[in-house]
C-alpha cells in the first residue's frame, strides 16, 4: 500500500484522535481519494483553475543575480511569496476548502500560528462563501498582527487560544476541540503536513504545485536538475511541496531548515526548547493525530517551543518529513534566530525581497553552508515578510546585527507595537 | 470491573490536582462517597478531548509535579479499595521507559523495542486495574490492546454519538472492562441538562456483555438518575467534580472541607444514580405486567 491510501511512512503517521472524530476522518479519507486523487466531479480542474485565476499560479522560478554571485552557485528562487495572500498557504488553504464544499460541510475552522494560514483559510473560504473561525495563541496574535486584520477583513472570526504559551501547538489543540463538537457540519483545514491522516498526504499533494513546476522551470533555465533544494521546515508543508517532486531524483539533495532559536538546548525542568528543531533533536512520539518528532521531555510531556518566526514555532514536524530524515533523503539543518535575521536584512537589500522570517532561515542557511548545495540551486521563498516588520523591528533593536540597515529611523516606533 | 447488581458511580479526577497530597485526599474522599470505580487522570501537556474545566486541573498538577512516575508512586499510596482505571494520552504512556529502553539497547534496534509495554507493567505493579485513552482510536491500538492482555489489565474505549454501525463491531471486540458511552459530541465538560442523545446511543449498545458507563457533561444527581433510568450502568463524572477541587483551590478552602464537599457530592451522584435504577426497575415491572 502506498502512503496515500496507508498513511504510515515506516513508522510515522497514523491517526491518533477521539472516537467522535474518526468518522470525519473516514469520510475526509474517502472524500481526498476520491475527489483529490481521482479528479471525481472534476474538482482537482476546478482546483487548478482557481489556484491559476485567483492565486495567480503559475509562480516564477527566478535566478536571484546578487546571491549568486556572493555564493558562487546559481540560486533560483522559487516565489511562493507572490501567491495570493503572500505565502505558499494559499495552495493547501484553497484545496481544503474546496473540497469541504465539495463534501458538503456548512462551516470552515482552523488554526494559525504566523497567520499566514489563517489569512489565506480565511481569504479561500471568502472567495467560496464559507463561514470561517480560526483560532490563534495570544502570543501569535501580539506578534502577527497585519495577519489578525487580515483575516478579520475577509470575514473570519479570530479566537484567541490563552493556554500555554499560546502559540501554534495551543491553536491546533484548541481547533481540534472545536472540531470535536462541530464536526457533522465543519471541516478543519489544518495547516501544514500534520495531523491524523489524510492530513499529511493531501496537504503535501496540494502544495506539490511548487516542486511540479519548480522541476519544469529548472529544467527549461537551465537543461538539468538542480543540486540541491532549500526550505524551511515548521510543520513542513511548503518543505514537502518543494521537495516532492524531486524526492525520486537521488542526486538532488534535499535540505529541511528548521528554528534553531536562541539555542538548540533544552530545559527539561521548564518543559521549554529555546529552538523548534524537532526533526534535528526531536524523539519521536505522538501529538495532534499523528506520530513524529517530536520535542519533548523524557516523560513524554510536549515542550514549549521557541523561533522568532511564528510559523516556525511548534514542537513537531509531519510525518513524512521526519520518515524521509530517518531515510537519510532529507537532511535536517537549522539556524538560529540571530543569522535568520541577518539572512532577512541581505535578502531584503541584495535581492529586493523582503522575506517572512519562516523564509529567512532557508537563507541563514545558504549564508552558513552555501558548500554543500553544490552548483544550482532552488531556495523556496515560502512568503514574503510583511507580515513581520513589527518583529523584525523589534528584534533588530536588540541585536548588532551587521546586514541591518540604519535601524534608528524606527525609534519611538516601535513602542506601542 | 463492575458489580452488575447496581449501577457504577465513576468519578474522575486529575491525579496532583492541585497538589499531590490534597489530590490524594480528594481521590479518597471519592470513595468513601461511594465511587464504584474512579477514573484517574495522568495529566498530559496536550488533552485535546478535554474542555476548560479538566484542562485546568492537568495544568494545576503539571504545575504541581505530577509525573508518570509520581502517578505511579501516587496509586500505590491511595488508601481506597476500588478498581482504580488509569485515563491519559497516548505520548505518555508510548514514551514511559523508552530513555532506559534506548540506553540499555545501543545497537541501534531502539525503534522497534518503543511501545506500550514498560508503561503498562508499570501500571499492573501500582495496582491499577485498566486504561481509557481518548486519543486512541481502534486503528491504532493493537499494542496497547496486546500490552493490557499480557499484564491483565483492562482497555475501556470511548463509543461516540458519531461512531458508525461498522466502527461499534471493531470497538465491541477492543473494549473490555466497561464501554464509555460518550453522551455529546464535544469535550468533557459538565452541562446543565441531559443530552437526549444518551437513550438511543445506549440502545446501540443493547447486545453488548460489558458494563455500559455514561459520561461527558453529568452534574447533578438528577442527571445521574436519568442517564441511568435511560438503560445506563453506571454514569463517568468528571468536570462537576473537578469544579469543587478548582473552587476550593481558589477560594483557599482547607483540604479537609473540600474532600468533604467531594464526598457530598458523590454521595449525591450515586444516590441519583440508584434512584435511577429503582425508576428503571418499576418500568420494566410495569412494561412486564403489561406485556
Ligand atoms: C511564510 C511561511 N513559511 C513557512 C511556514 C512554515 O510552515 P510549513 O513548514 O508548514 O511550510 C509558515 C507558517 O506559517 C509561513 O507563514
Amino acid at each position: 500500500m502506498s502512503d496515500t491510501q496507508s498513511g504510515k511512512f515506516g513508522e510515522y503517521g497514523g491517526q491518533y484522535v477521539p472516537e467522535a472524530l474518526m468518522p470525519a476522518i473516514e469520510e475526509l479519507t474517502d472524500a481526498y481519494e476520491r475527489y483529490v486523487l481521482n479528479n471525481e466531479d472534476g474538482f482537482v480542474d476546478e482546483f487548478r483553475e482557481r489556484l491559476r485565476d485567483f492565486g495567480g499560479r503559475p509562480l516564477p522560478l527566478q535566478y536571484a543575480d546578487q546571491l549568486s554571485a556572493r555564493y558562487d552557485t546559481d540560486v533560483y528562487l522559487k516565489r511562493e511569496d507572490l501567491l495570493h495572500g503572500g505565502a505558499h498557504k494559499l495552495n493547501n488553504a484553497l484545496g481544503q476548502v474546496l473540497l469541504a464544499k465539495y463534501m458538503g460541510k456548512e462551516r470552515i475552522i482552523a488554526e494559525t500560528g504566523a497567520g499566514q494560514h489563517g489569512t489565506a483559510t480565511a481569504m479561500a473560504a471568502a472567495h467560496l462563501d464559507m463561514p470561517c473561525e480560526i483560532y490563534m495563541g495570544e502570543t501569535d496574535i501580539n506578534r502577527q498582527r497585519p495577519n489578525v486584520f487580515r483575516m478579520r477583513i475577509n470575514g473570519a472570526e479570530v479566537n484567541p487560544v490563552t493556554v500555554g504559551r499560546g502559540t501554534l501547538k495551543e491553536a491546533i489543540s484548541e481547533t481540534m476541540r472545536d472540531w470535536a463538537t462541530t464536526v457533522e457540519n465543519t471541516h478543519y483545514v489544518i495547516g501544514s503536513i500534520v495531523g491524523p491522516h489524510p492530513f499529511p498526504v493531501m496537504v503535501r499533494d496540494f502544495h506539490s504545485v511548487i516542486s511540479e513546476e519548480a522541476r519544469e522551470q529548472v529544467q527549461e533555465q537551465t537543461g538539468r536538475l538542480p543540486d540541491s533544494v532549500i526550505a524551511c521546515a515548521g510543520g513542513g508543508s511548503n518543505t514537502m511541496g518543494a521537495f516532492h517532486n524531486f524526492v525520486g531524483d537521488d542526486d538532488v539533495d534535499l535540505f529541511a531548515v528548521e528554528a534553531g532559536g536562541s539555542s538548540l538546548s533544552v530545559d527539561e525542568t521548564e518543559g521549554v526548547a529555546p529552538n523548534s528543531a524537532s526533526l534535528s533533536t526531536g524523539d519521536e512520539g505522538v501529538l495532534h493525530g499523528a506520530r513524529t518528532k517530536l520535542l519533548q521531555d523524557s516523560d513524554g510531556q510536549i515542550m514549549e517551543s521557541h523561533s522568532v518566526s511564528a510559523g516556525l514555532d511548534y514542537a513537531g514536524v509531519g510525518p513524512e518529513l521526519a520518515h524521509l530524515v530517518d531515510e537519510g533523503r532529507v537532511t535536517p539543518v537549522n539556524v538560529d534566530d540571530d543569522t535568520a535575521l541577518e539572512a532577512f536584512h541581505r535578502l531584503s537589500q541584495d535581492e529586493g525581497i523582503i522575506p517572512a522570517l519562516e523564509t529567512a532561515h532557508a537563507f541563514g542557511y545558504l549564508e552558513e553552508d552555501h558548500e554543500d548545495v553544490g552548483d544550482v540551486t532552488i531556495v523556496n521563498v515560502s512568503g514574503r515578510g510583511d507580515k513581520d516588520l513589527e518583529t523584525v523591528i523589534e528584534e533588530t533593536a536588540q541585536r548588532d546585527l551587521e546586514t541591518a540597515v540604519d535601524m534608528s529611523v524606527f525609534d519611538g516606533m516601535h513602542g506601542g507595537m | 470491573m463492575f458489580e452488575r447488581d447496581e449501577p457504577a458511580f465513576v468519578p474522575y479526577l486529575a491525579a496532583g490536582d492541585p497538589d499531590y497530597d490534597a489530590s490524594k485526599a480528594y481521590v479518597e474522599a471519592l470513595a468513601r462517597g461511594g465511587a464504584d470505580v474512579i477514573e484517574l487522570g495522568l495529566p498530559f501537556s496536550e488533552p485535546i478531548a478535554e474542555g476548560p474545566t479538566i484542562q485546568g486541573a492537568i495544568v494545576r498538577a503539571l504545575e504541581g509535579g505530577m509525573t508518570p512516575d509520581r502517578y505511579f508512586q501516587f496509586v500505590e499510596e491511595l488508601d481506597v479499595d476500588v478498581p482504580l482505571v488509569c485515563m491519559t494520552y497516548y505520548n505518555l504512556i508510548y514514551q514511559y521507559g523508552q530513555s532506559e529502553a534506548s540506553a540499555s539497547n545501543a545497537s541501534g534496534e531502539t525503534a522497534s523495542e518503543r511501545g506500550p509495554g514498560p508503561f503498562v507493567r508499570r501500571a499492573a505493579e501500582a495496582g491499577l486495574t485498566g486504561f481509557v485513552v481518548p486519543d486512541l482510536p481502534a486503528e491504532e491500538a493493537d499494542p496497547l490492546r496486546a500490552a493490557c492482555d499480557e499484564f491483565g489489565l483492562d482497555l475501556v474505549f470511548i463509543v461516540a454519538p458519531t461512531t458508525e454501525e461498522e466502527r461499534l463491531a471493531r470497538l465491541m471486540d477492543l473494549t473490555s472492562g466497561y464501554v464509555y458511552v460518550q453522551a455529546r459530541l464535544g469535550v468533557t465538560g459538565a452541562r446543565d441538562d441531559v443530552s437526549d442523545q444518551t437513550a438511543g446511543s445506549l440502545g446501540r449498545l443493547d447486545d453488548w456483555d460489558v458494563p455500559k458507563a455514561v459520561g461527558f457533561g453529568i452534574k447533578t444527581g438528577d442527571h445521574a438518575e436519568r442517564i441511568v433510568a435511560a438503560g445506563a450502568d453506571g454514569v463517568i463524572v468528571g468536570s462537576a467534580l473537578v469544579d469543587i477541587v478548582a473552587e476550593g483551590h481558589e477560594n483557599g478552602d482547607a483540604v479537609e472541607a473540600v474532600a468533604d464537599r467531594l464526598a457530598a457530592k458523590a454521595r449525591e451522584l450515586k444516590a441519583g444514580a440508584l434512584d435511577g435504577w429503582e425508576r428503571r426497575r418499576e418500568d420494566h415491572a410495569v412494561a412486564t405486567d403489561e406485556g
